[in-house]
């Protein structure tokens, strides 16, 4: 069989000198690659992202603290902030994305390799440049110094008057180039999903995480475009003169705050949607069931993509907009939990009833279901302006955008990085180290996240550096902390299961999970073209078909 | 069997799929259309807002002139693309060619026009908001029609050299949809501009 002619040809492979294999990797536009260095990229700021948030609660575990200066700790939530929305969690799904898509759907690569390889370095560049305002940004602080204006930056702050120097113009131009890259690997999503499918894979018969992270690439579309807008006003204001933002000439910092939040809420979509995506795949392998209600699945997650361009604005309550809008805003934000909703429902009923087998992806899966929950009610409370007016940039919002991102999109990440590293290592992961990692991440995630909604309540507010004792948050801070030390022992023992067993794991096979989709009938990992063959389908699982050719899913589809 | 499962391609199945150009072209234009907008509405926004003077109804005068050079290169690079699918590559020329003077004409009424405003009115990007928001929008589109032009150029070259052959005429139509999506965005700018905010 061609698949025997593969391995040997690997095998064979006589081993090349470092820089050679270097020099492929910095030259490849193979998805598969281009994927994993996405990925590599990822958790290498996942790391730095967390030494930044780690820094930040030590310097609130106890009132009066001063194991930071206030300066330094403005720059370390921007730079916390800035990096893992825009260098960790969107090069991560952008990574999966690129990896799976292409296997998925059975073709060769993406619609466009050298986009895709031009896409990611641009990505990388806006990382690198950012991290090099450090050594390389005449800010505020003299010679030297990060973005502190949060990482939404509001206006006026970001003018030349109030930020000298060009640490906001790192921060601008950063996001300005991966923009760029985002809008890249978008644009390549969309036309390999619709123009490189295996014949038969009909819309109706792609994997949710097809659909998902089209509904995805189209989000991104509509959302960083109006960032890269935005920045360039910023940019015309500080180094052209211009006003857009400057309030003494008759311009408006109101309007940068809803330039950007028309980016910043469909970007939580762009965010959460691959990580619904993962769990849509996760949950019915590991319930032995197919996905419970597909079309509602998929119907759903453009109904979210679609009501999510039309709730910015929930941001913005406590701005102090006239009652139509915050009418408008809050019924949109209600809105949205209805589709949101049909998926949880839909992941649980095709649990329900199934086989469960709770090897560490489905633990994470499951995580995820109850924590986004979570998430999801807290927004909700938010989401009621008189609500949010009282809580309005407190921990309590805090909390709740950690809880989506971390309760939700990080624990789905992580669900899919058990779920799919046989297949792009060939190994099989350490199942004990793995639900260490789990058990340590949901005692750290908890300790951490649960308690923060609770100084929000008493009245403290986002960003400040320290606080005066006897207010009731101390214990609080100080549990919180606590919490993080536990996320941080998790994320030391999941980096240890992934090299421990790259280099030592046991062969995982081509199909460990017996599993229904295409990425899992090529060889793990899977050759360079991906398919010898390239495949037909006639159902939404491909796989079970060919296994079950006497009970085939196209029956019944 | 723990290894790959293979189907074989079945020919009687009648598998077609959009043309990659063009889908990517389609999404590349949603994603600028979304930059334009913002534009537009802060355009908007701020009309009479600016505090201090010009004024857009003392120093703006409508450039009808360029405004139909530059809608009449989307009829030139269609009638070129046009040719270019009946293989006759001397018409498809010649209309490319004209093309690419109609679009640097209307860059030069641009040029033109910006050079008056800056030295005999006086109107800059920092002078007041309308400043701002009219070189930003103005400039932006600009900005479009000169990397069109690029791109028409390039094509011009290989033509020239003899390269552009009847089987490129996907690639051509592809970056004709860019040069239609440049026009129409300059029938909006134009409304904003010298109807809206006049």
């Amino acid at each position: 069989m061609s698949t025997d002619a593969i391995s040997t040809l690997r095998v064979e492979m006589p081993s090349r000198p470092l820089v050679a294999k270097l020099h492929e990797w910095v030259t490849t536009v193979d998805h598969k690659r281009l994927g994993i260095l996405y990925i590599a990229y990822a958790l290498v700021f996942l790391v730095i992202g967390g030494i930044e948030a780690a820094i930040m609660r030590i310097q609130l575990i106890r009132p009066h603290y001063n194991f930071v200066s206030p300066g330094l700790f403005n720059q370390m939530f921007t730079m916390h902030g800035t990096t893992m929305i825009f260098f960790v969690v969107m090069p991560l799904l952008f990574g999966f994305a690129n990896y799976l898509i292409p296997l998925m759907i059975g073709a060769r690569d993406m619609a466009f390799p050298r986009l895709n390889a031009f896409s990611f370095w641009l990505t990388a560049f806006g990382g690198i440049f950012l991290y090099f305002s450090f050594l390389g940004a005449n800010g505020l602080y003299g010679a030297g110094s990060a973005p502190d204006v949060g990482w939404f930056a509001y206006a006026p702050l970001t003018s030349q008057t109030f930020s000298p120097g060009h640490s906001t113009d790192f921060w601008t131009l950063s996001l300005l180039v991966s923009g760029f890259g985002s809008i890249g690997t978008a644009i390549n999503i969309i036309a390999t999903v619709l123009c490189m499918r295996c014949p038969g894979m009909t819309l109706g018969k792609m994997p949710l995480l097809v659909w998902l992270n089209l509904v995805m690439a189209v989000l991104v579309i509509l959302a960083i475009s109006p960032l890269t807008a935005a920045q360039v006003m910023l940019l015309v204001d500080r180094y052209l003169g211009g006003h857009f933002f400057d309030t003494q000439a008759g311009g408006s910092a109101v309007i940068w705050m809803h330039f950007f939040w028309i980016f910043g809420h469909p970007e939580v979509y762009v965010l959460v949607l691959p990580a619904f995506a993962f769990i849509s795949e996760i949950v019915p392998v590991f319930s032995r069931k197919a996905i419970f209600g597909y079309p509602a699945m998929v119907a759903a997650a453009v109904c979210i993509a679609f009501i999510g361009m039309s709730v910015w604005a929930h941001h913005m309550f406590t701005i102090g907009m006239n009652s139509n809008a915050n009418t408008f805003f809050v019924l949109t934000t209600m809105a949205i939990a209805v589709p949101t909703g049909i998926k949880i429902f839909n992941w649980l009923a095709t649990m329900w009833g199934g086989k469960i087998h709770f090897k560490t992806p489905m633990l994470f899966a499951i995580g995820f279901l109850f924590q986004f929950l979570i998430a999801g009610l807290t927004g909700i409370m938010l989401g009621v302006a008189p609500f949010n007016w009282h809580l309005g940039n407190s921990y309590f919002v805090v909390a709740h955008f950690h809880y989506v991102i971390v309760g939700g999109i990080l624990f789905a990440t992580f669900g899919a990085f058990y779920y799919w590293f046989p297949k792009m290592s060939g190994k099989m992961y350490s199942e004990a180290l793995g639900r260490l990692h789990f058990w340590l991440f949901v005692i750290g995630f908890h300790l951490t996240f649960d308690f923060m909604h609770i100084p929000g309540l008493l009245g403290m507010p986002r960003r400040i550096y320290t606080y005066e004792p006897g207010r009731g948050w101390d214990t609080w801070n100080l549990i919180v902390t606590i919490g993080v030390f536990f996320q941080a022992a998790g994320i030391l023992v999941f980096a240890g299961n992934l090299l421990r067993s790259y280099f030592r794991g046991k062969t995982a096979g081509s199909d460990p999970w017996d599993a229904w989709t295409l990425e899992w009938s090529t060889s793990s990992p899977p050759p360079e073209w991906n398919f010898a063959v390239v495949p037909v389908v006639k159902s939404r699982r491909p796989l079970w078909d060919l296994k079950h050719p006497s009970d085939p899913d196209w029956k019944y589809e | 069997m723990n290894t790959t499962f293979m189907t074989t391609p079945q020919p009687e199945l009648n598998w077609e799929l959009p043309a990659r150009g063009r889908t990517a072209m389609f999404c590349l234009i949603a994603a600028e259309s979304a930059i334009f907008t913002i534009f537009v509405v802060a355009y908007l926004f701020y009309i009479g807002k600016s505090l201090t003077g010009p004024m857009p109804k003392d120093v703006l005068t409508a450039p009808i002139f360029y405004t139909i050079c530059l809608l009449s290169s989307s009829l030139t690079i269609h009638l070129a693309v046009s040719a270019l699918r009946r293989g006759n590559i001397g018409t498809f020329g010649t209309w490319w060619l004209g093309t690419l003077a109609l679009g640097a004409a209307f860059l030069y009424g641009t040029a033109n026009e910006w050079h008056r405003l800056i030295y005999v009115d006086g109107l800059t990007i920092n002078t007041n908001l309308f400043g701002t928001t009219y070189y930003s929008l103005v400039g932006l589109h600009g900005f479009h029609v000169i990397v069109g032009l690029l791109c028409l150029s390039i094509v011009m070259v290989f033509t020239l050299l003899g390269s552009v052959k009847r089987e490129h005429v996907e690639r051509a139509e592809v970056l004709s949809l860019y040069w239609h999506f440049v026009d129409a965005v300059w029938v909006v700018v134009f409304t904003v501009v010298y109807v809206i905010g006049h």
